[in-house]
C-alpha cells in the first residue's frame, strides 16, 4: 500500500484532466486509504482467537474418532450418553419462556418508567445489581432461598402450604434465568422506550386516543424492532444457560441444557470432535432462533423516531 | 413532555387515564415489588448464612460468627484466587481497549467495500453462545500449550470484550463531528498528532466508560474462564463455582462467605461503573441526547 502512496505524491490528477486518476485516489473514493490500517489489530484479533479456533472446531468435528464425516454429529443426536435432541428441546423449553417472560413483564413497567421521576436512577440502580452478581451467586442464593429450609418454604408454611421444591428443578432454572435476564430486558426496553419521541404520543392524545390506542398505534410499532433485539439478547443469555442449570437445576434429568452436555463431551468424555460438533449444533440452533426473530424484525416500521432498534 | 403536557385541560385526561389503568399499574408494580423482595430475599439469604453459627430450622440463624470468612480466605486460596482476577481483568481491560478503538474508530468513519462484513464479525462472538467458541477455542489453547493458565484465560476473556469495546465505541465516534478532524488536518496535523491531540481527549469518556464495561463483564465471565483456567488461575467467579460443586465435605457457611465476597468485588466495581454510566448503559450503548 505504501508504494503507491509515495506515487500519488508526485502525481497530480489536477494537471490533466484526460488521464484517470491515480489507483490511491480511486481507492480513496471507495473509502479505502491509509486509517485502514487501524482496523489490521482489531481483524486480525477476530481472526486469530475467533475464526480460526472456530473453523477448527469445524474442522474437528468433521474429523471423529469413529463413524465416518458425519460421526460425531450423528453421535451427539443419537448416542444414549448424549441424548442431543433432548437436551436442545430442554434447553429451548427453559430459554424461550425465560425470553418471552422477561420481555413481556418488561414492557409495561418501561411504559410507565419512560418518564422521569424520584427513585428512577436508584431503581434502575438496584436492577442492575442482579446482571453483575452473575448466574453463580443468584443461584447460591436461590439454593438458600427457595431451599427445603429457605425463607420462601417457611413462609408458605405460614399459610400452612406445604414445601414446594422449587429448586434442584426446571423452575430452579428458570427463576435464576428470570433473576439475570429480567432486569437486562427491562433496562434495555427502557431505553429503547425513552428514545420515542414523546411528541408523537402528546399527538395522538390532542387527537383524543385515550392510552389504550395510544399503546396500540404509536408505542408497539415504534418499539417493535427494539422489542425484537431485546428478546434476541435476552434469548443468547438464557440459552448459554450453563452454571446454573448444574448449580440449580438438575443437570442429569430435566435441566439437562446442550451447554451442559458439550462440556461433558470436552471436559469428562475429552471426546473433543464430539464437543466441537455439540458447540456447533448449539451455536446453529441459536442462530436459526434469533434469524427468525430478526427476519420478522426486518418487517416492521424502522422509522427516526423509533430507530434505536 | 412535560413542556408539551401542561395546562387543566391535559391534567384532567391524565387523571382520567390514570383511573382507567390503575389494575394494570397495579399489577405491574405489584409485578415489580414482588421481584425486588424476590431478589432482595436472594441475595439476604446468602448474606445471613454467611454470618451464620447455627442455623438449623428457625427464620434466622440461633447464634452468628465472622469466623467463615477466615476458613473461607484460607480454605479455598482467597489470596491467589483475588489477584488472578485483578490480573485477568486488568490485562484483558487494557488489551482490548488497545485493539478495540482504533477499530471501532474506523468502523465509526469509513464506509469500505467489506465495512458491513467487518462489523458481522465483530458481532459474532456478542451473539454466539460462549460455550459454542469456548470450546473449539480450549481446545485449539490446549494444543498450544496456552490453557489450562493465566495466558489461556486472558485470551480467552478477550474474545467478546473487544467486539464489546467496538460496539460500544462505534456510536461514540460517530457522535464525534469529523469536522473537528478535518480542521485539525488542514492545520497540517499528522495521523498520530490528530489521535493525541484531538480524538484521545474527546475520547476518554467513552473509552473509560467501555473499559469499566469490560471490567464488570471480565469479572463476571463464567464459561469462558471456566474453560481455559486451571486450579491455580481460576478467578473468583470459577473458584465460587467449584467449591459449590466440588466433591468433599464443606460448610455451606464458608462458600457463602465467599459468595459474599464476590458480591461485594462486584458491588464495588458497580459503584465504580455508575460513576462513568448510566445504568442502561451496562446492558446497552445508547444515546440519552434526547432525555
Amino acid at each position: 500500500m505504501s508504494a503507491p502512496v509515495v506515487d500519488a505524491k508526485r502525481h497530480t490528477p489536477q494537471g490533466d484532466p484526460s488521464q484517470k486518476p491515480s489507483l490511491v485516489h480511486r481507492l480513496a473514493e471507495h473509502g479505502i486509504d491509509r486509517t485502514l490500517w487501524l482496523l489490521v489489530p482489531g481483524l486480525l484479533f477476530v481472526i486469530v482467537l475467533f475464526v480460526y479456533p472456530f473453523l477448527y472446531g469445524l474442522n474437528l468435528s468433521l474429523h471423529p474418532n469413529k463413524g465416518g464425516m458425519f460421526g460425531a454429529y450423528k453421535a451427539f443426536f443419537t448416542d444414549p450418553d448424549m441424548r442431543g435432541w433432548d437436551s436442545l428441546w430442554i434447553t429451548l423449553k427453559l430459554s424461550l419462556p425465560a425470553a418471552l417472560i422477561n420481555v413481556i413483564a418488561a414492557i409495561p413497567l418501561a411504559y410507565m418508567m419512560r418518564g422521569n421521576f424520584r427513585g428512577k436512577r436508584l431503581l434502575t440502580t438496584i436492577l442492575v445489581v442482579p446482571i453483575t452478581l452473575g448466574t453463580v451467586l443468584t443461584a447460591e442464593g436461590l439454593l438458600n432461598f427457595f431451599g427445603p429450609r429457605g425463607w420462601f418454604n417457611r413462609f408458605l408454611g405460614l399459610f400452612d402450604l406445604g414445601p414446594v421444591q422449587l429448586v434442584q428443578n426446571y423452575w430452579g432454572v428458570l427463576w435464576s434465568l428470570i433473576i439475570s435476564g429480567f432486569p437486562f430486558a427491562f433496562l434495555l426496553i427502557l431505553s429503547y422506550m425513552s428514545g420515542i419521541d414523546p411528541s408523537l404520543e402528546a399527538a395522538a392524545k390532542t387527537l383524543g386516543a385515550d392510552w389504550k390506542q395510544r399503546f396500540r398505534r404509536i408505542i408497539m410499532p415504534l418499539l417493535a424492532p427494539g422489542l425484537a433485539t431485546t428478546f434476541c439478547l435476552t434469548f443468547v443469555l438464557a440459552f448459554s444457560v450453563f452454571p446454573s442449570a448444574i448449580l440449580v437445576g438438575d443437570p442429569s434429568g430435566s435441566t439437562r441444557v446442550v451447554a451442559y452436555v458439550a462440556y461433558n463431551a470436552w471436559g469428562q468424555m475429552f471426546d473433543y470432535p464430539l464437543a466441537s460438533a455439540s458447540a456447533i449444533v448449539m451455536g446453529v440452533v441459536e442462530m436459526i432462533v434469533i434469524g427468525v426473530v430478526l427476519m420478522l424484525r426486518s418487517t416492521m416500521y424502522k422509522g427516526s423516531t423509533g430507530g434505536k432498534g | 413532555m412535560s413542556a408539551l403536557v401542561e395546562g387543566p385541560a391535559p391534567r384532567a385526561t391524565a387523571r382520567r387515564r390514570r383511573l382507567v389503568a390503575s389494575p394494570g399499574k397495579f399489577l405491574t408494580w405489584g409485578g415489580m415489588a414482588i421481584f425486588l423482595i424476590l431478589l432482595f430475599g436472594v441475595i439476604a439469604s446468602v448474606v445471613v448464612n454467611s454470618f451464620a453459627g447455627k442455623w438449623f430450622d428457625s427464620w434466622l440463624p440461633t447464634s452468628y460468627s465472622g469466623s467463615w470468612y477466615g476458613t473461607a480466605w484460607s480454605q479455598y486460596d482467597l489470596t491467589q484466587v483475588v489477584l488472578t482476577t485483578l490480573i485477568v481483568a486488568v490485562v484483558v481491560v487494557a488489551l482490548s481497549v488497545l485493539i478495540g478503538v482504533p477499530a471501532s474508530y474506523v468502523l465509526a468513519r469509513k464506509k469500505f467495500p467489506g465495512s458491513k462484513f467487518v462489523m458481522l464479525l465483530f458481532l459474532l462472538p456478542i451473539m454466539m453462545p460462549p460455550i459454542t467458541y469456548g470450546i473449539p477455542l480450549a481446545t485449539l489453547l490446549n494444543y498450544y500449550h496456552l490453557a489450562p493458565g493465566l495466558t489461556g484465560v486472558i485470551l480467552a476473556n478477550l474474545v467478546p470484550s473487544v467486539p464489546f469495546v467496538v460496539l460500544t465505541m462505534t456510536p461514540f465516534i460517530e457522535q464525534i463531528n469529523p469536522s473537528i478532524e478535518s480542521a485539525a488536518r488542514m492545520c497540517g496535523a499528522s495521523t498520530s498528532k490528530l489521535f493525541l491531540r484531538i480524538l484521545a481527549p474527546l475520547l476518554i469518556p467513552g473509552m473509560l466508560a467501555a473499559a469499566v464495561l469490560v471490567l464488570v463483564r471480565t469479572v463476571g465471565m463464567f464459561e469462558l474462564t471456566f474453560l481455559t483456567s486451571d486450579s491455580s488461575s481460576n478467578t473468583l467467579v470459577v473458584a465460587l463455582f467449584t467449591a459449590m460443586t466440588g466433591a468433599g465435605i464443606r460448610a455451606q457457611q464458608s462458600v457463602d462467605a465467599m459468595a459474599v465476597i464476590y458480591m461485594l468485588s462486584m458491588l464495588v466495581l458497580l459503584v465504580i461503573a455508575l460513576r462513568f454510566v448510566n445504568p442502561t448503559q451496562l446492558v446497552a450503548r445508547v444515546d440519552d441526547s434526547k432525555d
